[in-house]
C-alpha cells in the first residue's frame, strides 16, 4: 500500500536533486532547468497533502489544487524572464558559465 | 493508487531528474527534463489530480521545454568539453544536498500522519476541473487576476530584456 510518507519521500529526493543541481553545476540553463524540479517537487507535496486530506463531501481539498495551479503560472513566468535575462547577457558576454559572471564578486 | 503504478513512475521520474544533474550536453538535460516531467505528471494523475496532471504535460512538457530548447538552439550551446571539475565544490554541494534530504527524511518520518494510506474518495474526481475553476473563479478570484497582471509583466519584461539596444 502505497502511503503518504512515500509520495513525501519521493518529493523530498527530487527537491535534493534539484538542490544539488543548483549548487552543482555551472551552466546557466540546467540551473534554471533544476529550479524547476524543486518547483515541481513542492508541487508533488502539495498535491500528495491535497488527496490525502478528503473533505466532508468526499472529494480531495482542492486548496491545495488551486495552489498547484498558481505555482505551474509564476513558474512558466519565471522561466520566461530568466532566459530572457540569460539571451541578454549571452549578448554582453557570450557565455552561460556562473564562473565567468564575476563583476559583483569581491 | 496501487504500488505498481506509483514506484516505476517515481523511479521513472528520479533517474531522469538525476539525468537532468548529471547531463554534461544541455540538450539531453532539456529531453531529460520533459521524461522527468511525464512521470511527474503519472503521479499526479495516481493522485486523482487529473487537471493538475493534463496541465503539468500541457505547460511544462510543452511550453517551457519548447523554450528551454529554443534557447539552446539560439544561443547554439554546445556540450562542456572537460572544463577542470572544481572537486572540493563538487563535493560540498552534493553534501549540502545530502544533508538536506536527510533532514526532510527526519521531517516526514516523524510525522504521524505519514505512515497512513490515504482515505478512499467518496466520490469520482473526473470533474476536477469543474471543481478547481468553482474554486479559481470563486475563493480565489483576486489572486487569479494578480496572476494575470503578473503574466502580463512578465510578457512585457522579457519582450523589454530581449529587445535590441537603440542606437
Amino acid at each position: 500500500m502505497v502511503t503518504l510518507g512515500d509520495y513525501l519521500i519521493v518529493s523530498g529526493i527530487l527537491f535534493a536533486i534539484g538542490f544539488a543541481g543548483v549548487m552543482v553545476r555551472r551552466n546557466l540553463i540546467v540551473i534554471l532547468m533544476s529550479l524547476e524540479l524543486m518547483l515541481n517537487a513542492a508541487n508533488l507535496s502539495l498535491v500528495a497533502f491535497s488527496r490525502f486530506h478528503v473533505q466532508p463531501s468526499g472529494l480531495p481539498d482542492y486548496n491545495a489544487q488551486v495552489f498547484v495551479f498558481f505555482i505551474i503560472t509564476v513558474a512558466a513566468a519565471e522561466v520566461a524572464v530568466g532566459l530572457a535575462i540569460l539571451v541578454a547577457l549571452y549578448r554582453a558576454r557570450q557565455t552561460t558559465d556562473v564562473k565567468d559572471i564575476t563583476s559583483l564578486k569581491f | 493508487m496501487s504500488p505498481l503504478l506509483f514506484w516505476p513512475f517515481a523511479l521513472l521520474m528520479l533517474m531522469f531528474g538525476v539525468a537532468v544533474v548529471i547531463n554534461r550536453n544541455p540538450v539531453a538535460s532539456a529531453l531529460s527534463l520533459v521524461v522527468s516531467f511525464l512521470g511527474l505528471a503519472a503521479l499526479f494523475m495516481s493522485l486523482d489530480a487529473y487537471f493538475i496532471g493534463i496541465i503539468q504535460v500541457l505547460v511544462y512538457a510543452g511550453a517551457v521545454m519548447v523554450l528551454f530548447l529554443f534557447i539552446i538552439m539560439l544561443l547554439d550551446l554546445r556540450a562542456e568539453e572537460g572544463r577542470q571539475v572544481n572537486w572540493l565544490a563538487l563535493i560540498g554541494g552534493i553534501a549540502v544536498a545530502l544533508a538536506l534530504l536527510a533532514q526532510i527524511l527526519y521531517v516526514i518520518h516523524n510525522l504521524k500522519s505519514a505512515h497512513q494510506a490515504f482515505p478512499p474518495l467518496a466520490r469520482s474526481t473526473f470533474d476536477d476541473v469543474r471543481n478547481v475553476g468553482l474554486l479559481l473563479f470563486g475563493s480565489y478570484n483576486l489572486p487569479f487576476q494578480i496572476i494575470g497582471v503578473l503574466v502580463l509583466v512578465a510578457t512585457i519584461g522579457v519582450v523589454l530584456l530581449s529587445r535590441r539596444e537603440p542606437r
